[in-house]
């Protein structure tokens, strides 16, 4: 055993944070494959038929948006966790 | 001062850089050489993260493929960025929390199993092995270009740099060199790009400038480079080419691939805190995103240059450019109508690789022995060149150049030398100490972890200057491998506490034979298979089957845990003690 025993782990807290941030996963990644798989690949061609300042829209989103969609998700999943770990007392800060 | 001179002085200025880096952060315990002690700021973490995962193939083809498929290098972009918010979200933190050393370390303790460990070292190794070959050739293939060294040269070069900060310094040598390669290779990436956008659009901004219009006319770049395509033949610049199909199979390849390489996931080892490695993903996503960004761009530019350069141009009259990389052997031109006029065009100019005569033809250009297509095109260019070539193609000064040459060297030793890492670990770390001779010192681990790490450089090096030609077809391979073997073992290790032992190892088993038998029955020349649309599974290249390979690593480890022992408690309450960010040691080698 390497990782040190949590005395509280298993307790009503540990499993409604965990419940938490699987929600809050599902609904960061479902942002992803929107972007990416969604309006970069699937709807491409429906996107494209749309033009804002000299792209397609489709090939702005497989080759841009997309990209700067997946910071954005990095850093607001950061942010709303710190708060969900102060909220459930797990934080390591 | 001509170019040759100011490359040697701004390669060999970063070379000493990098040098006194490592000198200044040598590693003294097995802690230090595997996770940098656990002390990187997650800032820097980040910066040496987008050093660690750009790669030659990212600084000097990326661009050079957009510039030349379009909207199918997509793909690419996606997926090699992507793969980050799946590291940040779903691995990095729990790993972090784990508090080990290396990949197949999870993997061993979270599946209670020697041979789970052994299988994932596997894994990493062949990997870790396939993507070093073409980081030890790009550096090669840079010295070459700029220095006029041989490729072996420039690669015995490298090896030796690679060498000195890699064995001495180990993580924490390898940290402080990348964060510091990251710097030299953005502004070497940046820079020519800016001056290419104000001289194409007025617009300095590479990414804008991609959208907005072409100096002296309404039209924007896009626009115009979709038009002059379609009238040469070519599918539109924005418009795909590959079926949908298998861009979207490859995306989801290269996202997973991507976060499950070894060499990246390990760097979020090194961070001191839990919400460290996710805040850490997310630099490292900003700095890789800088570059990612500006591809699309310097790519586009490049081919509206391109075009407009040697279209229609009659060869006497070419860009000195032209000439220069015709004496390299990267264009080549045939004078298929003797017009002495270059004219360009969808399709291969003749068949197979350019073979040159020793003898001149009448404009002035080297003479091809190939059998000419019957096609109009008469230009064939490599497309590596774009990047390299830009600076030339747009006249800026020397210096730009040789800043250009000395990122390119940045990007490919950088790589180069995190993959040497993760490797010599999992010799020194999962081999020796957790499996074969758990009776050895620290002292003996670390002499070991260099000695690997020595070995391995010289394994790297000879794949360099003898590149098998079945590895440099097969760069899929690594990404396919990632994602049908470690990701889905990582990611059930921390969301499926009842995926087992049994289940874990024949999911790996599974997804790697499946994954490895369809690349090598596609890509090997053994079988002799066509490798077209018409063959594939689903209509998925070779370059997307890790998408399927992951789904049967989950479906047979899913099958396989139902049906044996259930996870031992034991093993329930560490992953709970994962899932929860309190209480995360430094890692350290006295567990």
């Amino acid at each position: 055993m390497t990782v040190e025993k949590n005395p509280q782990s298993a307790d009503a807290n540990s499993t409604r944070y965990w419940r938490e941030n699987v929600k809050l996963l599902g609904l960061l990644l479902s942002v992803w494959f929107a972007v990416s798989f969604g309006a970069g690949i699937l709807f491409v061609d429906v996107l494209n038929k749309i033009e804002i300042g000299g792209f397609k829209l489709g090939f702005w989103f497989a080759q841009q948006g997309s990209i700067v969609a997946f910071v954005i998700l990095i850093f607001v999943y950061t942010a709303r966790m710190h708060v969900l770990e102060k909220r459930f007392g797990v934080s390591d800060e | 001062m001509d170019t040759q001179t100011l490359t040697y002085i701004f390669v060999g200025l970063s070379f000493a850089l990098y040098i006194g880096i490592a000198v200044w952060s040598r590693a003294g315990s097995t802690s230090e050489f595997y996770v940098a002690g656990g002390h990187v700021h997650p800032i820097a973490n980040g910066m040496a993260t987008a050093a660690d995962w750009m790669s030659a193939a990212s600084f000097i083809s990326m661009a050079g493929i957009i510039a030349f498929s379009g909207y199918d290098a997509s793909v690419y972009l996606m997926g090699w960025t992507g793969g980050y918010v799946l590291l940040a979200l779903l691995l990095a933190p729990y790993l972090r929390k784990f508090g080990q050393f290396t990949v197949p370390d999870f993997i061993g303790e979270r599946y209670y199993s020697k041979t789970a460990r052994v299988v994932a070292v596997i894994c990493l190794i062949i990997i870790s092995f396939t993507y070093i070959a073409g980081q030890m050739r790009g550096v090669g293939v840079v010295f070459s270009r700029f220095l006029e060294l041989p490729i072996e040269w420039g690669v015995v070069i490298g090896m030796g740099i690679v060498f000195f900060y890699a064995v001495l310094g180990g993580m924490k040598g390898i940290t402080y060199t990348q964060v510091a390669q990251y710097c030299v290779l953005i502004f070497a990436y940046l820079v020519p790009a800016v001056f290419i956008s104000i001289l194409m659009t007025g617009n300095p901004v590479p990414q804008l400038g991609l959208g907005s219009d072409v100096v002296g006319s309404d039209i924007s770049v896009l626009a115009r480079l979709d038009g002059a395509l379609v009238d040469l033949g070519f599918t539109a610049f924005t418009e795909a080419s590959k079926s949908t199909a298998d861009i979207f199979a490859i995306t989801l390849a290269l996202m997973v691939g991507t976060a499950g390489l070894p060499h990246v996931i390990v760097r979020f080892f090194t961070v001191p805190k839990v919400s460290d490695a996710r805040r850490s993903a997310g630099y490292a996503l900003v700095f890789i995103a800088l570059l990612y960004t500006t591809a699309p761009a310097v790519g586009a530019f490049a081919r509206l240059n391109f075009i407009g350069s040697v279209h229609e141009k009659p060869y006497a009259e070419a860009p000195d450019w032209v000439k220069t990389w015709e004496g390299i052997g990267l264009i080549a031109w045939m004078d298929k109508n003797g017009d002495g006029v270059i004219q360009y065009g969808p399709g291969a100019p003749f068949d197979g690789r350019a073979s040159y005569t020793d003898d001149m033809g009448v404009n002035g250009e080297r003479l091809l022995a190939n059998t000419p297509t019957d096609n109009a095109n008469e230009i064939l260019v490599d497309r590596d060149i774009m990047v390299l070539a830009n600076p030339e193609i747009a006249g800026l000064p020397p210096w730009v150049i040789a800043l250009v040459a000395a990122g390119g060297v940045a990007a490919a030793l950088s790589t180069a030398a995190g993959l040497l890492l993760v490797i010599s670990s999992s010799i020194s770390h999962d081999l020796l100490k957790k499996t074969f001779r758990p009776q050895i010192t620290e002292k003996t681990e670390l002499l070991a972890a260099r000695g690997a790490a020595a070995a391995a450089i010289v394994v790297a090096g000879y794949l360099g200057i003898n590149p098998p030609g079945f590895v440099a077809q097969v760069v899929a391979l690594a990404f396919g491998l990632a994602a049908c073997s470690l990701f889905p073992a990582i990611l059930m290790g921390v969301f499926f506490k009842d995926i087992n032992r049994e289940g874990a190892i024949a999911g790996m088993v599974a997804g790697l034979v499946f994954t490895l038998g369809y690349i090598v029955y596609f890509k090997s020349p053994w079988f002799g298979a066509t490798n077209t649309a018409d063959h594939w599974l689903f209509g998925i290249s070779p370059e997307g089957i890790g998408a399927i390979g992951m789904a049967v690593n989950f479906v047979v480890a899913g099958l396989v845990a139902r049906f044996t022992a259930k996870t031992p408690l034991a093993v329930r309450q560490m992953v709970d003690a994962i899932r929860i960010p309190a209480g995360a040691a430094t890692p350290t080698s006295t567990h």
